[in-house]
């Protein structure tokens, strides 16, 4: 790969911008990757979790004494062993309606008393290989007395369900509502002339990164320090969770480090109970002990996503203008409060509701509900997928009810086009400022790729020879970077939304970023060594982009909600504004002339006007020998900064999907997908390619194949690969993406965020084709539920 | 109980004692420190532990080691010859067909065996192909751009590659 992509050395924006492949995949390619599970330590040990095989049943008792025999066994504990450790912790408290605290139960790192869903750890094994931990896990005794169980949010908000935790009254968590009054928003939805109305479920889904759960957690009993390899997305924040709340250790004798991390799609955010168990049981035996999901675990246990109940209302006047949105959800959370759960369903999702829409009156209301399945927490999008989905949905169903083009429906309503810099940022009736948007070019990009007119004629003519052809309409709004920490604090976050970033620059010139963000498949080795590398004037070869230790960066945030580049980013171009303002001041000691007279651009410190020019690695090592130097300037080049972004960001975008339904058999299959994204400036177009597909390929998978499926047992009956539909590569066709750029206007790089959009755009386009297909065939279909399988669509067209 | 299995992984000839219940994978991760083959599911159904037993993709999670006894084993470690990268190595990065990299290996084990198979396929055949690889990353265009762009490089007359392509 040449690094200067030909532009020569001193062309500006050497990188930013271009499709500059990426510099950590030799290491994946040819197998040497370090994921968790690859790092044996001295004296290792293996752990086995024995697992609730009920949804709902009392412990009666867990005999340990033939397992504890067994050959290789090192230790055993069960709950009573860690009775008085705290349970983990929910990272945002949401507030009843009545402004009371939500109920927020004791999430024990191995249950005692009962367990509540499937799954639920009761013991842990621990012996010196993986088969004898597992063999000692079987011969663990456990009676159980089952009790009845709900697995339905609905159901379980009802007086006389079962009862998750015995002091959550109705397994309510909590109840809340963002928008306008919700007499106002009653009003001006009876003044509607008309209203569309829906009642769905968002299906729950399984994140299913490839890479299973993995921990390693070791004890030096010399040093008393803890080190812990995770598969997590964001290491600091478990090491400050896992210390503070969990284990109360002090934070610096503890070392948390996320080597390579084969996939997260926020599964991988959390501080799982396992983490604090193996380090707390790391010191209890003195030995390292690693436990790895199975994939029948990580099913079981990982965080799920989605799982709403949603009834939605959408009004409209004469002329087609939306005048009201009413939306009320039951969100499972599941068994417990995973670290984020509460905050998916409620801030995450309700104040996404505006969508690209001048609705003047909306009320989102959410009931968010303990039942006896699986935590549910973030998944690729959390909450903003959900609020898509109501409002996409409800836009194609509205114009099939009005007999209008669902085009039309949305260029009519659409916020007109804002820089945010000349023009203010859009303030929406639930809570959020949108940064800057041009939502109309979007779609008409997505038209022109589609050849909106020539589809509708070829529809017609397929329905003419018994064919059904159809098209769905998807256009999004999503927040990423949410911040910034004053504003998320007050809304109840318990952490704050800043990232840090610090920029070492060695004598020689070379250049070591650690950034507290976190890259699982993101690439930040290769966007962040762009950025660095062009705003240094330096090769990108001379840029080694640092991340995942604890140890070795100052502090970090992690990654999620699409926030790497926009915040983490920022963090790395702060301080290499430092490192540009202290080189001036070194440059302009050697040239002789003032730090104000110095420029510095591609790679070059000069004097204003002049051809007296220093090269930024001669004002590095001048930096580190410091012979002739100014007085005042301490010796060195390397600076740390926080950044907490002023807001979110938003990225929007259309996307537009082409099935065609079997008439026999109900088979969907989807002809053409179409994404324009606008996702701010772009560093990497290949990166943002690539985040596109994967993410449109997860919506497509909650839209077409993928769900999990409890029995009224609180079994989970797909619960592998043999029986959870994966989405496959011959599931799909080639993608057609474009982009728009509409600049952030409150960061200096300009970027909003791309992880999720393709999760957030996609899944109502497909089920909206789907449908508008079925109508094509006369079929008057209002809704089938997720995902849609040929039985589920041919058992529509029968009715 | 253990059974002495003789077997030749990456040219290099092992011969190692074995329980009878250890998978192939695991004795390659475990025993001869091979971790480039990944576990992802137990089941088959991901491929990520996919390697070459005596020329074939195999999925390494659904064999035992003892079965291995006198094959011929390729993982990707093994892919790489001469410091030469095999050309969907170069493929996958050229094309972007990874992301987070843990279904890769396997990806490019199945890709290499099926190119064997079928030297100028279509976009049909390579996704037909990769139905028993899972990849939760890319949504599998790039994939399938890389398999394609190294079945274009592979049936192509030898050209001289730069000397920085050729370099691992």
């Amino acid at each position: 790969m040449s690094t200067n992509n030909g532009n020569g050395a001193d062309a500006p924006n050497r990188f930013i911008g271009k499709s500059v492949k990426r510099v950590e995949d030799k290491r994946f390619t040819t197998g040497h990757g370090r994921y968790t599970d690859d790092i044996v330590l001295p004296h290792q040990t293996y752990a086995a979790f024995v697992r609730s095989q009920y949804a709902h049943a009392k412990i009666v008792s867990v005999n340990i004494t033939t397992a504890k025999a067994m050959p290789g066994v090192v230790a055993i504990y069960t709950g009573a062993h860690v009775a008085e450790v705290n349970g983990v912790p929910c990272g945002w408290q949401v507030n009843f309606k009545n402004g009371t605290p939500m109920k927020e139960p004791k999430h024990p790192l191995l249950v005692t008393d009962k367990a509540r869903h499937v799954g639920d750890a009761i013991a842990i094994v621990i012996a010196r290989s993986k088969e004898e931990a597992e063999d000692a896990a079987q011969a663990v005794e456990v009676k159980y007395e089952e009790l009845p169980c709900e697995i339905d949010a609905f159901k379980a908000a009802q007086p006389g369900a079962p009862l998750v935790h015995d002091d959550v009254p109705n397994n309510i968590c909590y109840d809340w509502a963002l928008g306008n009054p919700i007499d106002e928003v009653n009003a001006a939805m009876n003044s509607a002339s008309h209203v569309t109305t829906l009642e769905f479920v968002n299906q729950r889904l399984i994140p299913n990164a490839i890479e299973p759960r993995c921990y390693n957690a070791s004890y030096d009993r010399i040093h008393d320090h803890y080190t812990l390899y995770t598969s997590s997305q964001n290491p600091h924040v478990i090491r400050l969770l896992m210390c503070a709340f969990v284990l109360g250790i002090p934070e610096h004798k503890v070392r948390v480090v996320s080597p390579d991390v084969g996939g997260g799609f926020g599964s991988k955010i959390f501080h799982y109970t396992e983490e604090a168990l193996l380090t707390w049981c790391s010191k209890h035996i003195g030995r390292p002990v690693k436990w790895t999901a199975e994939r029948s675990e990580s099913f079981l246990t990982d965080a799920h996503g989605r799982d709403h109940i949603t009834k939605a209302e959408m009004g409209f006047d004469n002329d087609g203008k939306i005048v009201a949105l009413r939306v009320k959800t039951y969100a499972n959370l599941g068994a417990y409060l995973s670290t984020f759960g509460s905050c998916v369903p409620s801030y995450l999702h309700g104040t996404l509701m505006q969508g690209l829409y001048t609705t003047p009156k909306i009320n989102i209301d959410v009931t968010a509900v303990f039942t006896h399945t699986t935590a549910v927490d973030a998944y690729r999008g959390a909450g903003r997928p959900e609020a898509t989905y109501v409002l996409e949905r409800l836009m194609d169903l509205a114009a099939h009810e009005m007999k209008v083009d669902p085009v039309e429906l949305r260029f009519k309503n659409f916020i007109p086009p804002f820089d945010g810099v000349t023009q203010p940022g859009y303030q929406t009736q639930v809570a959020l400022q949108y940064d800057s948007g041009n939502y109309h070019g979007v779609l008409e990009k997505g038209l022109q790729m589609l050849g909106y007119d020539d589809f509708r004629k070829a529809q017609k003519e397929a329905a003419h020879n018994g064919k059904l052809l159809g098209v769905g309409f998807s256009t999004y709004i999503e927040a990423c970077g949410i911040a910034p920490s004053s504003v998320v604090g007050s809304l109840g976050a318990r952490a704050g939304l800043f990232e840090f970033g610090q920029v070492r620059v060695q004598p020689t010139g070379k250049v070591t970023v650690f950034t507290g963000s976190h890259s699982h498949g993101q690439g930040h080795e290769t966007t962040f060594a762009q950025v660095v590398a062009d705003k240094l004037g330096i090769s990108m070869d001379d840029v080694h982009i640092v991340h995942g230790d604890t140890g070795k960066i100052g502090f970090g945030m992690g990654t999620y909600g699409s926030r790497s580049l926009a915040v983490g980013g920022t963090a790395i171009v702060k301080s290499i504004e430092k490192i540009i303002e202290k080189g001036k001041k070194i440059a302009a000691h050697l040239l002789e002339a003032s730090a104000d007279d110095i420029d510095f651009a591609n790679g070059n410190f000069t004097v204003k006007g002049t051809d007296k020019s220093i090269p930024f690695a001669n004002i590095a090592l001048t930096a580190y020998v410091p012979h002739k130097y100014p007085d005042d300037l301490e010796p060195g080049l390397d600076f740390s900064s926080f950044y907490d972004p002023a807001n979110f960001t938003y990225p929007f975008g259309c996307h537009i999907a082409v099935v065609e339904v079997d008439k026999e058999t109900g088979k969907v299959t989807l002809k053409r997908f179409i994404a324009v994204d606008d996702v701010g400036n772009i560093i990497n177009p290949m990166i943002v390619e690539g985040q596109i597909h994967g993410g449109v390929a997860q919506g497509i998978g909650q839209a077409l194949f993928e769900g999990a499926e409890y029995d009224n047992n609180g079994q989970l009956t797909n619960a592998s690969y043999m029986d959870y539909c994966m989405p496959r590569a011959d599931d799909f066709p080639m993608y057609e993406t474009a982009t728009q750029i509409t600049p952030c206007p409150h960061n200096p790089l300009g970027v909003k965020g791309a992880g999720e959009a393709g999760a957030i755009g996609s899944t109502p386009a497909v089920v909206n084709a789907v449908l508008d297909a079925l109508w094509s065939g006369g079929h008057e279909v209002k809704d089938i539920r997720m995902p849609l399988t040929s039985e589920r669509v041919w058992r529509a067209m029968q009715n | 109980m253990s059974i002495k299995i003789t077997l030749t992984v990456n040219g290099v000839k092992h011969t190692n004692k074995v329980e009878p219940r250890m998978l192939l994978v695991h004795y390659l991760r475990d025993v001869l420190k091979l971790t480039g083959t990944h576990v992802g599911c137990d089941t088959s159904g991901c491929g990520a532990c996919t390697i070459h037993v005596n020329g074939k993709a195999t999925k390494s999670c659904t064999m035992l080691a003892v079965q291995a006894d006198k094959a011929k084993i390729i993982t990707i470690e093994g892919m790489a010859t001469h410091h030469e990268l095999h050309p969907l190595q170069e493929a996958f990065n050229q094309c972007h067909g990874l992301q987070c990299g843990f279904c890769t290996p396997g990806m490019i084990m199945t890709a290499a065996d099926f190119l064997t198979r079928n030297k100028k396929p279509n976009e049909k055949e390579i996704r037909e192909a990769l139905e028993g690889n899972l990849c939760r990353c890319t949504g599998y265009e790039n994939i399938v751009k890389s398999i394609q762009y190294a079945a274009d490089k592979m049936s192509a007359p030898k050209a001289r590659k730069t000397k920085k392509e050729a370099t691992v």
